[in-house]
């Protein structure tokens, strides 16, 4: 625009940005810690609760459930979801932008609410502390970022392509398939990638309806609620660079998606 | 595309997600309705939990300090937002990406470990506290947790990227000719952030503060984990009515309060400016 921006609105920029990424970045290197207690900066360094997440048996156990249940959310949101966002972009059918607004909801109710009308309905459904329940309610909360991924590129998507398809003869399954998923894969595996990480780190609902077997974030939130229990810096620590990996794998979706549009 | 085949076509797409909708979102609120209902002696259906609620001088407390502690994030991150936004908006490619990655990374990092890594800065004998007695400012640890100031410090945070986007979003769709022609007709740069930034930016304003407002209504793990038992938010009598008091009348009572007051403002807003106009 041909205007330098003021110095102190950098200053201030800069500072916001170390309010969101500071704390973070502090817990990596506590983790680091040798002693007893997390110190910054560490008087030694060492691996020790890292050591001891990788070999007690219930955080593993923990994470094997986490990882369980997120994968086969991810499946079923990223099915259900794509079903869906065709529909809601290209169908003409009434109550259309209502089923949207239905869809994309959960973002918005406090999980809180649903999560004590899950705990009343699972006790009489006996779902508590089966993955079962926890994968139905976290693939309710993924769905809104599958829907709101793939409509994203449905809507750049060029419906000419679709209907050459049709009139030469493919089917709807045909077309879908041949046409449309190529296409759209980019937006569906960024939808994946958000509907893992939002089961993945889910506590609420999870905190309620897990019962006795306890899911990272659960065993996480105990070791934190009343002591600072230092494993859990170790296991911030390898989380914040899972969720980076994850956000880069979708930033160079995304730019799939704005090459293939062009 | 006829409408009888697009009638089936739709059964197909959209059956399965409304299947699961119905069953394990819409049903379980619908039970908290109907459980919020039957607060009255022996079950008898009537408002009592609400009446229970609203003429309970604590609870009202509770809600009070909900609303306080909300409105005060959300001015925090709008103030927070906008130098970020407004930076964002006049930057190249490069440098929009890297601030992008301070913005995004916390977004998705899992709340736990942003509530964990305030928790270890801000307790009494945390990195905070530690480094301002070392360099002799403070002789007595300052109290930044269990109360409402390490509450709002770790929510802002929480929800400033929520702010950032659509404010962002609103600036960046400004269009740049209207800068250039306030500056050939002889605004200064005070004058032009007056009379054209800041009111075209004004939705995306007002979409950052709903979308921060109704997030903090809600939350549980900030207020649980940094405020303790001295900071009571809504969400929190929700819990403890439900875990430790097995009064689920009250807990459906309160839940459905929190429920509609966010669907209230959430529709309203989009009645009268169209959330999606603003989201990025």
């Amino acid at each position: 625009m041909g205007e330098r921006t003021h110095p102190l609105l950098w200053v201030a920029t800069g500072l916001i940005l170390a309010y969101l990424a500071l704390p973070s970045l502090l817990v990596v290197i506590m983790s680091l810690s040798g002693g007893l207690f997390l110190e910054f900066p560490p008087s030694t360094l060492s691996m020790r609760w890292y050591q001891v997440y990788w070999s007690s048996t219930s955080w593993m156990g923990a994470t094997a459930r986490s990882l369980e249940v997120a994968v086969v959310v991810t499946a079923l949101a990223t099915s259900l979801g794509t079903l869906a966002s065709i529909a809601l972009v290209r169908l003409t059918i009434p109550g259309k932008s209502a089923l949207r607004a239905l869809v994309v909801s959960p973002i918005m109710v406090p999980t809180i609410v649903l999560s004590i009308g899950l705990y009343s309905v699972y006790a009489r459904w006996r779902l508590i502390g089966t993955a079962t329940g926890l994968v139905l309610a976290h693939t309710v909360l993924a769905l809104p970022f599958v829907v709101l991924n793939v409509t994203a590129v449905l809507y750049k998507l060029d419906r000419s392509l679709e209907r050459a398809a049709r009139s030469l003869g493919a089917g709807p399954l045909r077309t879908f398939t041949r046409v449309m998923l190529p296409l759209l894969w980019p937006g569906i595996a960024s939808g994946a990638i958000f509907a893992f990480l939002t089961s993945f780190d889910e506590i609420v609902v999870a905190m309620f309806v897990s019962g006795s077997n306890p899911t990272l974030p659960k065993l996480m939130f105990d070791g934190i609620r009343y002591e600072l229990n230092p494993v859990v810096a170790a296991v911030s620590s390898q989380l914040i660079i899972l969720t980076a990996l994850a956000l880069l794998g979708s930033a160079w979706l995304r730019r799939r998606t704005d090459q293939t549009s062009r | 595309m006829r409408p009888r085949s697009s009638w089936g076509q739709a059964l197909v797409l959209v059956g399965p997600a409304l299947i699961l909708l119905l069953a394990v979102y819409l049903y379980p609120l619908a039970r908290l309705l109907a459980l919020s209902l039957t607060g009255g002696a022996d079950g008898a259906v009537g408002l009592a939990a609400y009446r229970r609620f609203l003429e309970s001088t604590v609870y009202l407390g509770v809600l009070l300090r909900t609303f306080r502690i909300s409105l005060v994030v959300t001015a925090v991150c709008l103030v927070a937002a906008y130098p970020v936004s407004y930076v964002l908006s006049r930057v190249g490619a490069v440098t929009l990406r890297t601030i992008m990655v301070f913005v995004l990374l916390p977004l998705w990092t899992s709340i736990l470990v942003r509530s964990y890594a305030w928790m270890v800065l801000l307790q009494a004998n945390g990195v905070l506290n530690n480094l301002l007695r070392r360099l002799h400012l403070i002789d007595e640890p300052l109290r930044l947790m269990y109360n409402e100031t390490g509450v709002i410090i770790g929510m802002a945070q929480v929800l400033l990227p929520f702010a950032i986007l659509p404010v962002y979003a609103s600036l960046r769709n400004i269009d740049p000719r209207l800068h250039t022609a306030a500056r050939i007709m002889g605004a200064g740069p005070w004058r032009r952030f007056w009379a054209v930034t800041l009111p075209l930016s004004l939705p995306g304003v007002a979409a950052a503060g709903l979308l921060v407002f109704v997030q903090a209504l809600g939350f549980f793990i900030i207020p649980a984990l940094l405020g303790g038992s001295r900071v009571i938010t809504l969400a929190m009598v929700i819990e403890t009515q439900v875990v430790d008091l097995l009064d689920w009348s009250l807990a459906s009572a309160v839940a459905m309060v929190l429920l509609v007051v966010t669907v209230v403002l959430v529709v309203g807003f989009d009645r009268l400016l169209g959330l999606d106009k603003v989201w990025v």
